[in-house]
């Protein structure tokens, strides 16, 4: 082990140079990319690079995750609380490929990622190696980029142009993968960070006609609607939508990843867009005559049926990625640039405007979801717990601080519509690709990245056990993360649809679940179960006050349906409340 | 936007890089789109490759297929063009035995009216070389075929546009226009 403070000495000038293996370079690019934190496994193809964490393992933490999907996910989690890029790291073949899940998670997400994977000797390429995969072939339609280095001085470059293009412009997953003698071999070592690569144009300049175009048309409307996604949070544009949003006095609501990026209780939000969103932005996103929308892109689940969406609105979009601009909503107005830029240039141009009447709408209609669904989903008059009653507790007692981990069903929809946030970034969850199996070790990634903050998971009972292993992550790294497990004994989301569209036949949904609180306590966490309402209350206080991780199991109805619900298909305007 | 198919020529200015060939034609792929012919070669810049790509489809999925091309990293600019808007050519490669050359006035004639070269002669064979459009092409293996063609092989379309591309200037400005 060479002495740290020569290194130290070393990194801070780029000119001088120092001798080290591929391996040891590997540990100080992250170093000098400002990584503390990764999320691996190791296995033979990278032991080496494991050699050299252990000789930096009070500079740099490794986290054992107990799969490397967890890994993967973990460093999502890590990434998407904190705005940095998340890294994970895997052996060649079994342990690249585990990792392809959170890959093309966090590809249809966005999220910054560096993976990087170790490789066979790269004289074995292509001959069936042990453990030889073709991980950049797997991993090149679910990145933003990837490469292979075979040589150690490649190292320095790939990983600083790695960095670079996982956080630029729409962040994204990238892929290194190295082999196993370029870990191996030693050569002069010297890093430059990565600012440009010529082909690539993250940013592209914001277009000042577009936005004049925009603002004109904002200022002519009289129903105005704004719906804004990721981009917002992404492009920390927060200030300058709450902004724009207040000057011009318009109704704004959310996909489900731009949620919390303006706080629930904003008089001027009018909740989540989407087959699960909230009835009012729902239906009047046919009623509007101007749409604008913001860092998002026209999801399916968001838009139901194309062809009756929206029509009868002009539709702005400003967005980052040229790609997004028609490619599912025709716009009459695009604004391509970074969304900070494009709503700092267009608050000044905007007028001053209240839109009471047509804000009323929006009141009036969700009225009509309290009466029809809020209210029982909140304050239940059936005896089965409800979902929902617990998200209320949660918020509750963490006044609406905590950052929400939710993994893929029926309890990530009612988290989402029913959370507090009064904080930007809170709400994580796999949006695009709706990965179950998500939200355990997500939490662990945000937790860590966030130690001061709440952070609560709540998983089903199916999704809870796709990574169940994690909680042994849990357990040995002593993160404070507070696990709830909504048991329906039911895929729930699954089942909704079996009893809406396939008469009730419940085809391999039904679970018989295992005693979740011995698996808990079994990894040595404080585990709860309630089954009585009368227990929520003081459950959910006592895992908030719990200083270590706790483990909250709570037994809800069985057959119970989120609403309102856009049936695949549907129109917006068609949206269900029952 | 025409919703017509047609055939449309993409062409795209890459940085040189192994793994770019799969991140295009997975573009294609995932939408269906058959690749009608692929190729790629040295562009007029040293260091950047160019595709000439030809697809039939409309103008619509021309539009997407491109920004999807032009969000890949190592991709420079990519544009779709029409027919009227190239200038388009295809190769192709004839093996025929020789005594043919010899025996049959006839081939002599549809070499010379086909505007065919002739590339190398031997004792066993001799190998034809036509440029041209598909069409003549095509005529010319038709009326080869009767006389018996050993080896036929045609090169996919390369074409160059009408319009001018500044790619060099491109490169420029868009080294300029980075910020992170
Ligand atoms: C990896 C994966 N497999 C399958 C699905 C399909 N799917 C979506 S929701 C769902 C049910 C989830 O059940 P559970 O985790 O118990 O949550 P609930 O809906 O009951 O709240 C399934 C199977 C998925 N989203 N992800």
């Amino acid at each position: 082990m060479k002495d740290t403070q020569t290194i130290e000495k070393q990194q801070g000038k780029t000119q001088e140079t120092m001798r080290v293996t591929g391996s040891e370079a590997i540990i100080h690019c992250l170093l000098a990319e400002g990584v503390d934190t990764l999320y691996g496994y190791p296995g033979g193809a990278i032991m080496p690079v494991y050699d050299e964490l252990y000789k930096f393992q009070h500079k740099i933490h490794h986290v054992l995750t107990r799969h490397e999907q967890g890994a993967a996910h973990a460093a999502q989690g890590y990434a998407r609380i904190s705005g940095k890029v998340g890294v994970a790291m895997a052996t060649s073949g079994p342990g690249a490929t585990n990792l392809i899940t959170g890959i093309a998670d966090a590809q249809i997400d966005s999220t910054p990622l560096v993976c990087i994977t170790g490789q066979v000797f790269s004289h074995l390429l292509g001959s069936d190696a042990f453990q030889e995969t073709d991980i950049v072939g797997i991993s090149t339609p679910v990145t933003k980029w990837n490469c292979q280095v075979t040589k150690a001085s490649q190292i320095p470059e790939a990983l600083a142009k790695a960095f670079y293009i996982a956080k630029s412009g729409r962040p994204g997953p990238v892929l290194v993968d190295v082999t196993k003698d370029a870990q191996l071999e030693e050569f002069d070592f010297e890093y430059e960070k990565c600012t440009k690569v010529r082909s690539y144009n993250p940013v592209p300049e914001t277009d000042t006609t577009g936005v004049k175009a925009a603002a004109e048309l904002i200022n002519a409307a009289k129903k105005p609607m704004i719906v804004w996604g990721q981009g917002v949070i992404l492009g920390k544009a927060e200030e300058e939508l709450k902004a724009v949003i207040e000057k011009a006095g318009i109704p704004s609501a959310w996909t489900i990843l731009g949620a919390s990026a303006i706080p629930t209780s904003h008089p001027l939000n009018i909740g989540m867009v989407g087959m699960h969103g909230n009835y009012a932005p729902n239906k009047l996103t046919n009623e509007c005559d101007v749409l604008i929308a913001i860092g998002m892109r026209f999801d399916d689940r968001v838009t139901g049926n194309l062809k009756t969406y929206a029509k009868q609105a002009k539709v702005i979009h400003f967005e980052i990625d040229p790609a997004e601009i028609d490619k599912n909503v025709k716009t009459d107005v695009a604004v391509l640039g970074n969304s900070k830029d494009s709503l700092a240039q267009l608050l000044p141009l905007l007028n001053e405007a209240t839109h009471e009447s047509w804000l009323q709408e929006f009141k009036d209609l969700y009225a009509i979801e309290f009466e029809k669904v809020i209210k029982e989903d909140l304050t239940p008059s059936k005896e089965g717990l409800t979902m929902g009653e617990v998200i209320k507790q949660i918020n509750i007692e963490t006044k609406g601080n905590a950052a929400i981990v939710s993994d893929v069903g029926q309890h990530q929809m009612i988290a989402c519509r029913y959370a507090d946030f009064n904080i930007t970034k809170s709400n994580i969850t796999s949006g695009g690709l709706g990965t179950m199996g998500f939200a355990l070790p997500a939490a662990i990634g945000a937790k860590m990245a966030a130690p001061d903050r709440e952070v609560v998971a709540i998983i089903g009972d199916g999704g809870f056990q796709m990574n169940i292993q994690e909680l042994g992550t849990i357990f040995q790294q002593e993160i404070a993360v507070k696990i709830v497990v909504l048991n329906n004994e039911f895929l729930g989301m699954v089942r909704q649809w079996q009893q809406l569209f396939f008469d009730k036949r419940y085809a391999s949904t039904e679970m018989t679940n295992p005693n979740f609180i011995a698996i808990a306590e079994g990894y040595y966490i404080k585990a709860r179960k309630v089954v009585k309402r009368e227990e929520l209350e003081d459950a959910v206080k006592e895992m908030i006050a719990s200083k270590e991780s706790y483990f909250l199991e709570v037994c809800v109805e069985k057959e119970g349906n989120v609403f309102p619900m856009i049936p695949t298909g549907a129109s917006v305007s068609d949206v269900r409340l029952s | 936007m025409n919703q017509d198919i047609q055939s449309f020529t993409i062409s795209i200015y890459t940085e040189n890089n192994i793994g770019l060939l799969n991140r295009i034609s997975a573009i294609f792929q995932r939408r269906h789109i058959n690749i009608e012919s692929l190729t790629t070669s040295q562009s007029e810049i040293d260091g950047v490759n160019r595709f000439v790509i030809v697809v039939n489809i409309c103008e619509e999925q021309a539009l997407k297929i491109v920004k999807q091309i032009e969000k890949q990293v190592e991709t420079i600019r990519a544009f779709y063009h029409t027919e009227d808007q190239t200038i388009f050519t295809e190769s192709s490669m004839f093996k025929i035995k020789s005594d043919l050359l010899f025996n049959e006035p006839q081939i002599q004639n549809l070499i010379k009216e086909s505007n065919a070269r002739i590339v190398t002669v031997n004792p066993e064979f001799f190998v034809l070389e036509k440029s041209g459009r598909r069409v003549e092409i095509e005529a010319l293996r038709k009326e080869l075929s009767v006389y018996g063609i050993m080896q036929f092989v045609r090169s996919g379309r390369i074409a160059v546009t009408k319009e001018e591309m500044r790619i060099t200037e491109m490169l420029q400005a868009q080294a300029f226009n980075n910020k992170y």
